[in-house]
């Protein structure tokens, strides 16, 4: 919302200045977006006498003149303006001075030999005009020497202010000039609306078919115009807040809708057949709206129709058959109230805003429909001529009749203010709230019309804070909660956080993805349980079930900008039809480690993926010693490399290895990448948090270490082994790690040998030569059972 | 006598010829082993009489004991040539760099996460979580949002295909739904006896981090962003108590001791009253420093819980109240980590990570400040 400094002044007798208004706007909550002085950038050009115009001696197009500007000696001008001549009154601007049309700043100079002591500009060159075709030609009684601006009456700042949507009152100047009165900011003056008699009866028939969507229509017609360009008041102030002035006419109706939030619409009579009806349009009735685009209505869109077809979209666009030209002689006039929920369907619908929509979806001042008849009337009559017919109205003005039950204490107890019960009703009264009651309950408050959004007491306290300042307001702390201080975050929260810096710790970086990603990604990952039906993008729709696309498409773009070894990962959710799910993914590809004297180039693989899954799940808090191994990952991963980590059967906890060449294919990446998706949420939580550890009782006796060979089949796993041994002899084995694995040379064809060391631990005693024969036994007749025989 | 100084001299003479440690084992052997000359000097003294055992035994000693003396000497002194020779052979170019770690880092979004569960645990807030995939009814309806709202203009929400109820999902436009949940939860409990207001205590005390969506996207707005939104209910909780969290909070967060804040006049429909809050900050060099100049900036919204939102969540308005209040988490980094452009969040360019993301070691704590 935009508004002249004068304009507002036409409703508030002040003296304040323009920064203690701007300051009081904002205080009431009416935030200012901008203040800008047309003036303030025309500050150096002043008006110009030209005295003498002589063809420049070295150019045919030049001229030289003699410039008075109401200093002194004459100044000389190079001009190269078609129209310089002498005796006109130009605008000058001096050296130093910024000609915004230009972007140049002024300075001394000689063109073409001749020195030139400023230049006298267009009003394109000033930003006024699109006029370029010679400078600026005032008028003969211009006063020389004046500064342009003040002379042209433009020393006048625009303001712009944010209009939350509560606040339909304030898409009005006189609503903004009624919260400034009621700050303390001055007077209010609106000028009140007087009634224009009718001369004749309205011949036009108005009715109102759809009075859900139309509750009252009033039309008036104004015979005998003569319409053409607005006076220069009333286009300097359009222009100064950005609408272009049309015609009389149609300026009046934009002039009321800014002066005072009222949206009006003017109709051409004698392109219209018959009368006007509100109706609800019917299903593929088409209009061709005033911006020219024709749409579409469906049922239940309110227009206003002749008897022939619809000429506007009632509250939002007028029609462009229907609208007035310099050509009119008869108006009608339409001032109507429409349902603000319909008007926003509508709207939203048919993708169309306007300032008039703007206001009827906020909801006008019942009280003054029928005052902004009579005040359009007027302006009419005034600018215009004619002679106005009675008003006819079709349907009821919407009653309001609203009050508030109130306790003043609440500012108090609520705000945190206690105000003074006079002052608070001062300050509604102001407002133009009446208290009308005073019981035990509280105050009983009557709202004024242009405020429909206040209904419950927790509005009337903001409306006294508003005017007391949310500045008084003391800044009080929080009662401290009592009790002892316990984990204000979750466990499951606390596990995200672990997890995330166990990835980082390791060397990935952290990255967050979008949480929607296009179909092909989604679809080797197995589609997705959730489409957006209407994603900003097709890149952007289905909710991601892993987070792997993602990142894998991370790591794409960061090869293609050349980096060569990527780790990433994340911590977010997967979308699954049964939930939400906290999730960690890491994704590796390029080199782990490149050219270097002391170690050799490397790649990752399916083990770097299993390293990275442990570190993170032990981090996370899963007992990692209890983790099975399964080969049997998601049909993303490489099948013969890739694994998956459970506690039981049932329960995955995370996947790893390295990427399938086929998916790999589909989202574009070259070369290995591993891959690892842990979820967070199948991790067990620990029971109960003991702080107190076991008791520490390390061993007297040392473990014992014995190395073992076996060969078995190739396709036997290892881990397969490491668990049989395990289990020989459970009392005594404590470790048992594979420190070689061989096939080839010297081994029977399709067989490994595997070697174990395993570690002994002695109970009470140590271990005896048999002890230890005897638990050699075990372990080879426990290998044994999986097919590993020990090695000769 | 003088066999014995010829002796010592001979011997004298072999250990300074010895040339290594072998060298001096022969000259041990043939002095002091079984049968070396010293030893064998020794051995005829307790042949002598008396009187000559008393002229010659400190004699024979002391020749061992010098030729002991001088044979470790000796052996030390080689030892060290020894040592200093290996020394001077093993040299390690030590400019070379090794085979170090990768560095990995922190999102900035997770970082400013930590530092503002920091922050808020010491005032006593628990963080709540709720889904992002959201029922239109705890997005919007219950924050008094009704369907036909102009305020649902403002929201450019996406939204999930109806279903056969011709019920239709939205992804959450706000973390308030999180608040709705925390709400009706508490109510519940309070109903159900499983919570009992005691006195003044406050039943609710949260903070709701989290993913929201909007369909926008320039640079300024991309359609997945991060908010986090608090909440007090309590019995006194007034704009008072709002007023002192959010500055201490800004305080805290932007470790700064003073800060002007303006607290203006607004509307959502889920508070009355309702307000944005500005801090004064000033621009300098692309630098932003908050709490002096002569700038505003605009970094929250909040006010009273409306009556209406306590009532669609089962708390009775007139015996509770509360507050609320919210902001871009991703804001509040660029603000005080000073990244220009929020895209940038989310494409996961390394570079981009390595320069802006923090060590995993910088956890927030209330100790170490909750910078990093």
């Amino acid at each position: 919302m935009k508004f002249t400094l004068s304009w507002l002044k036409d409703h508030l007798d002040t003296t304040a200045s323009l920064e203690e208004i701007t300051t009081a706007l904002v205080r009431l909550g009416l935030e200012v977006e901008g203040v800008e002085n047309p003036a303030d950038k025309l500050a150096p050009f002043v008006i110009a006498h030209v005295l003498e115009a002589e063809k420049h001696p070295n150019a045919d197009k030049l001229r030289v003149c003699k410039v008075d500007i109401g200093k002194g000696e004459p100044v000389q001008v190079v001009c190269g303006a078609p129209n310089a001549r002498a005796g006109m009154k130009a605008v000058f601007g001096p050296p130093g001075a910024y000609v915004p049309g230009l972007d140049v700043t002024l300075k001394l100079s000689a063109i073409r030999g001749v020195e030139s002591g400023g230049m006298m500009c267009s009003g394109r060159e000033l930003e006024l005009s699109e006029e370029s075709d010679g400078i600026l030609d005032l008028s003969a009684d211009a006063p020389v020497g004046t500064p342009y601006a003040e002379w042209l009456g433009i020393d006048d700042p625009v303001i712009e202010i944010a209009i939350t949507p509560n606040r339909q009152d304030c898409l009005g100047v006189a609503g903004v000039a009624r919260d400034l009165a009621a700050a303390g900011l001055g007077t209010l003056k609106t000028p009140a609306v007087e009634a224009v008699a009718g001369a004749f009866e309205n011949p036009v028939p108005i009715r109102v078919e759809d009075a859900d969507g139309c509750p009252v229509f009033l039309g008036r017609l104004v015979r005998g115009v003569k319409n053409g360009p607005s006076p220069e008041w009333l286009s300097r102030r359009l222009n100064a807040i950005g609408l272009r002035p049309i015609s009389a006419l149609v300026d009046i109706t934009q002039y009321i809708m800014i002066d005072r939030g009222r949206p009006l619409h003017v109709y051409d009579l004698a392109k219209l057949t018959g009368g006007l009806t509100a109706r609800s349009a019917k299903p593929g009735e088409e209009l061709l709206a005033l911006n020219g685009k024709t749409y579409t209505l469906e049922e239940g869109m309110v227009v206003i129709a002749d008897d022939a077809k619809a000429h506007g979209l009632g509250g939002i666009m007028g029609g462009e058959e229907s609208g007035c030209t310099e050509a009119t002689t008869d108006v009608v006039i339409e001032c109507a109230a429409f349902d603000p929920v319909r008007i926003g369907v509508t709207g939203r619908k048919l993708g169309l805003t306007s300032d008039a929509r703007a206001r009827f979806e906020r909801g006008i001042d019942p009280a003054f429909i029928e005052p902004g008849m009579e005040l359009a009337t007027r302006m009419v009559l005034d600018l215009c001529g004619g002679e106005a017919s009675t008003v006819t109205k079709a349907g009821e003005v919407p009653a309001f009749d609203k009050t508030v039950v109130y306790q003043p204490s609440r500012t108090g107890s609520l705000g945190g203010v206690p105000v003074d019960e006079a002052e608070q009703e001062a300050v509604l009264t102001r407002l133009g709230f009446t208290v009308e009651g005073k019981g035990a309950e509280g105050w009983t408050i009557r709202v004024p019309s242009w405020r429909k959004d206040v209904d419950a007491s927790a509005d009337i306290v903001e409306e006294v804070l508003r005017l007391v300042g949310y500045d008084k307001i003391p800044s009080t702390p929080l009662p401290r909660a009592e009790g002892v201080a316990r984990p204000t975050a979750t466990p499951m929260q606390l596990r995200q956080r672990r997890a995330r810096r166990a990835a980082a710790s390791r060397g990935f970086q952290e990255a967050v993805t979008w949480s929607f990603i296009a179909p092909a990604e989604a679809e080797p990952f197995g589609g997705g349980a959730f489409t957006l039906d209407n994603p900003i993008s097709a890149d952007l729709a289905v909710m991601r079930t892993s987070l792997l696309p993602g990142l894998i498409a991370a790591a794409g773009r960061n090869k293609a900008r050349g980096a060569t070894s990527i780790r990433l990962f994340e911590v977010g959710k997967r979308y699954l039809k049964e939930g939400e799910k906290p999730t960690l993914a890491l994704v590796a590809t390029g080199e782990k480690q490149g050219r270097h004297w002391g170690a050799k180039a490397a790649g990752f693989d399916v083990y770097d993926a299993k390293a990275e899954a442990l570190a993170v799940l032990e981090a996370a808090g899963a007992p990692v010693d209890r983790l099975q191994v399964t080969v049997d990952a998601p049909s993303w991963f490489h099948p013969g490399r890739s694994g998956t980590l459970r506690l039981d059967p049932r329960n995955p906890i995370a996947h790893f290895g390295e990427l399938h060449p086929k998916v790999a294919k589909a989202l574009d990446i070259k070369g290995t990448v591993v891959a690892v998706e842990i979820y967070l949420d199948a991790i067990p939580q620990p029971k109960a948090v003991k702080r107190a550890r076991p008791k520490y009782a390390p061993s007297d006796l040392m473990s014992v270490s014995r190395d073992f060979a076996f060969v078995v089949k190739a396709e036997v796993e290892a881990g397969k082994l490491v668990q049989a041994v395990r289990g020989a002899e459970k009392q005594a084995i404590t470790n048992v790690e594979v420190f070689d694995v061989f096939a080839g040379q010297g081994m029977e064809e399709g067989h490994k040998s595997v070697a174990l060391a395993v570690t002994l631990q002695p109970g009470a005693t140590s271990f005896t030569d048999a002890d230890l024969e005897a638990i050699s036994a075990k372990i080879v007749a426990a290998a044994g059972k999986v097919g590993a025989v020990l090695r000769a | 006598m003088t066999d014995i100084t010829a002796l010592e001299a001979e011997l004298t003479a072999a250990i300074s010829a010895a040339a290594t440690l072998q060298d001096i084992e022969d000259v041990r052997v043939k002095a002091l082993g079984k049968s070396g000359s010293i030893t064998a000097l020794l051995k005829t003294l307790g042949k002598l009489s008396p009187e000559e055992r008393q002229e010659k035994g400190p004699q024979f000693n002391g020749l061992r004991e010098r030729v002991t003396n001088l044979l470790a000497d000796r052996k030390a002194e080689m030892e060290e040539a020894a040592l200093n020779a290996r020394l001077a052979a093993e040299r390690s170019d030590v400019t070379l760099m090794p085979v170090t770690a990768p560095r990995g880092s922190i999102h900035p979004i997770s970082q400013v996460m930590d530092e503002l569960t920091e922050i808020f645990a010491d005032l006593g807030f628990a963080v709540a979580e709720g889904p992002e995939i959201e029922t239109d009814w705890h997005n919007f309806t219950a924050l008094n949002i009704p369907p036909e709202h102009p305020a649902r203009a403002m929201h450019d929400t996406f939204y999930f295909p109806e279903d056969e109820k011709g019920e239709r999902l939205v992804l959450r436009t706000h973390t308030s739904p999180v608040q709705v949940r925390t709400m009706v939860d508490v109510a519940e409990q309070l109903k159900g006896g499983k919570l009992k207001a005691e006195g003044d205590q406050d039943i609710i005390r949260i903070i709701a981090p989290g993913r929201v969506y909007r369909s926008d996207s320039d640079a300024t707005h991309t359609p997945m962003f991060h908010q986090v939104e608090g909440l007090v209910i309590g019995k006194g909780i007034h704009m008072g108590h709002l007023k002192w969290t959010l500055e201490t909070f800004v305080k805290a967060f932007f470790e700064v001791d003073d800060v002007t804040m303006r607290f203006r006049p607004s509307y959502f429909p889920f508070t009355e009253p309702s307000a944005e809050v500005d801090v004064q900050c000033q621009w300098g060099n692309g630098e932003l420093k908050v709490g002096q100049g002569t700038d505003w900036l605009e970094i929250l919204g909040c006010g009273m819980v409306n009556d209406r939102v306590l009532e669609y969540c089962g708390l009775d308005p007139r015996e509770w109240q509360g507050f609320a209040f919210g902001c871009g988490i991703d804001r509040l980094a660029m603000l005080k980590y000073g990244m220009t452009d929020l895209r940038a969040f989310f494409d996961a360019d390394l570079r981009w990570l390595k320069h802006y993301g923090f060590s995993f070691l910088d956890v927030p704590t209330l100790s170490g400040g909750v910078g990093a």
